[in-house]
């Protein structure tokens, strides 16, 4: 593939991920409920997959690079905590230990009831032995 | 008469100086990362403490930094959006599991909840500072309409989500080991339900199925919650 063609291939997935968010956006300005506009455009989004409308290998790449570029866009929020301070400091304590005992709590009460529930079915038994690795399916 | 520039006018008057900053305090977080192989060294966490200290060294506003810093967070929408393609390369996978999934993230949204209520009344913590902490696990754009409605502080939910976030993309790893969680499904759906967005991008490094769950469970856990939190918040 040459470059020319590979930027015009990125190009063409980000138009169309932009566009479902777009989409997701309206969605969250038309409907009263509190879901946010992305969860309406992931939801749009998967649809659109499944009916194949858009194919995998047409959003693929672009929204791989998006997700894996995902922990720099939170950089900016987290530096929030500098302008909340002052709310948040007579709060420390208790914040300080519920936030890291319910984390755990949530992990292990989700992870052991998945594990105990798989392990009673076959296909769970099947999924713990896929090796891991992405698969492209545009190469 | 002279007039000299401080650099929160120079960051201020930059439409790629919070931008540049933030990039940079990432890198030096892989980095550091890459040179101690600690789990301690997420470069996320890194990269906020850098950037925090960057502003109280220099004496530079948050609103200067967010002036620019702030089209970071723009993408984020678009990368929730694209958080359906792992989705959908695991569909198979969520198809033939789906009671084990949403019995398990009930559970996570329950647990969480309920350990919540208990700690609160423990620390003798308001309502307002009950229902602030109440959605702290799931996504930041969920968590923040859920505090707003149940009148709590949205500034410090947004950072107990933060700090929730970061602290399971970190624990994920060893807890899973620790406590024998050893199907990649269950190690995605615990990640996703405890720690939303941040803690994928941990399960995203674990596996491609770890993080296709677990961006499920941060949508499925987000929407359970919703309608959890109100129940939940009645009670105290």
């Amino acid at each position: 593939m040459s470059r020319g063609d590979l930027v015009v291939k990125y190009f063409r997935q980000f138009v169309i991920i932009m566009f479902v968010t777009c989409i997701g956006e309206v969605l969250h300005y038309l409907l009263p409920l509190p879901i946010p506009a992305s969860i309406y455009g992931l939801a749009v989004m998967l649809v659109l997959l499944m009916t194949r409308a858009v194919k995998l290998e047409n959003v693929g790449r672009a929204a791989d690079l998006l997700v894996e570029l995902m922990p720099l866009m939170f950089i900016p929020a987290g530096v929030g905590l500098v302008a909340s301070w002052t709310d948040l400091k007579c709060i420390l304590v208790p914040v300080l230990v519920i936030t890291p005992a319910v984390t755990v709590i949530v992990m292990i009460v989700t992870g052991k009831t998945s594990d105990w529930l798989l392990s009673r079915t076959e296909s769970g038994r099947e999924t713990a032995e896929v090796p891991d690795g992405k698969a492209y399916d545009d190469e | 008469m002279e007039r000299r520039m401080t650099m929160n006018e120079l960051i201020l008057n930059s439409t790629t100086a919070g931008v540049v900053i933030s990039l940079l305090a990432y890198g030096a977080g892989i980095f550091l990362r890459r040179k101690t192989k600690s789990d301690l060294c997420n470069p996320l966490l890194i990269s906020i403490v850098l950037v925090i200290a960057f502003l109280l060294i220099f004496r530079i506003d948050y609103a200067s930094y967010s002036r620019s810093a702030q089209y970071l967070s723009y993408l984020l929408t678009p990368a929730t959006v694209s958080l359906a393609i792992p989705l959908y390369r695991q569909m198979d996978l969520l198809k033939k599991n789906l009671a084990a999934i949403l019995i398990s993230v009930l559970a996570g949204v329950i647990s969480s909840l309920g350990s919540i209520l208990i700690l609160s009344a423990a620390f003798g913590l308001t309502h307002a500072q009950y229902v602030t902490l109440l959605p702290k696990s799931i996504t930041t754009a969920i968590g923040m309409g859920v505090s707003e409605e149940l009148g709590g502080n949205v500034t410090i939910s947004v950072a107990a989500i933060i700090v929730t976030g970061v602290f399971g993309n970190m624990v994920i790893e060893p807890v899973c080991r620790i406590f024998r969680i050893k199907n990649p499904v269950s190690k995605g759906l615990a990640a996703g339900t405890a720690s939303h967005a941040i803690g994928t991008a941990k399960a995203m490094e674990m596996g491609e199925i770890e993080g296709s769950m677990s961006s499920l469970a941060i949508v499925v856990s987000g929407l359970i919650t919703v309608v959890c939190a109100s129940v939940f918040a009645g009670m105290y």
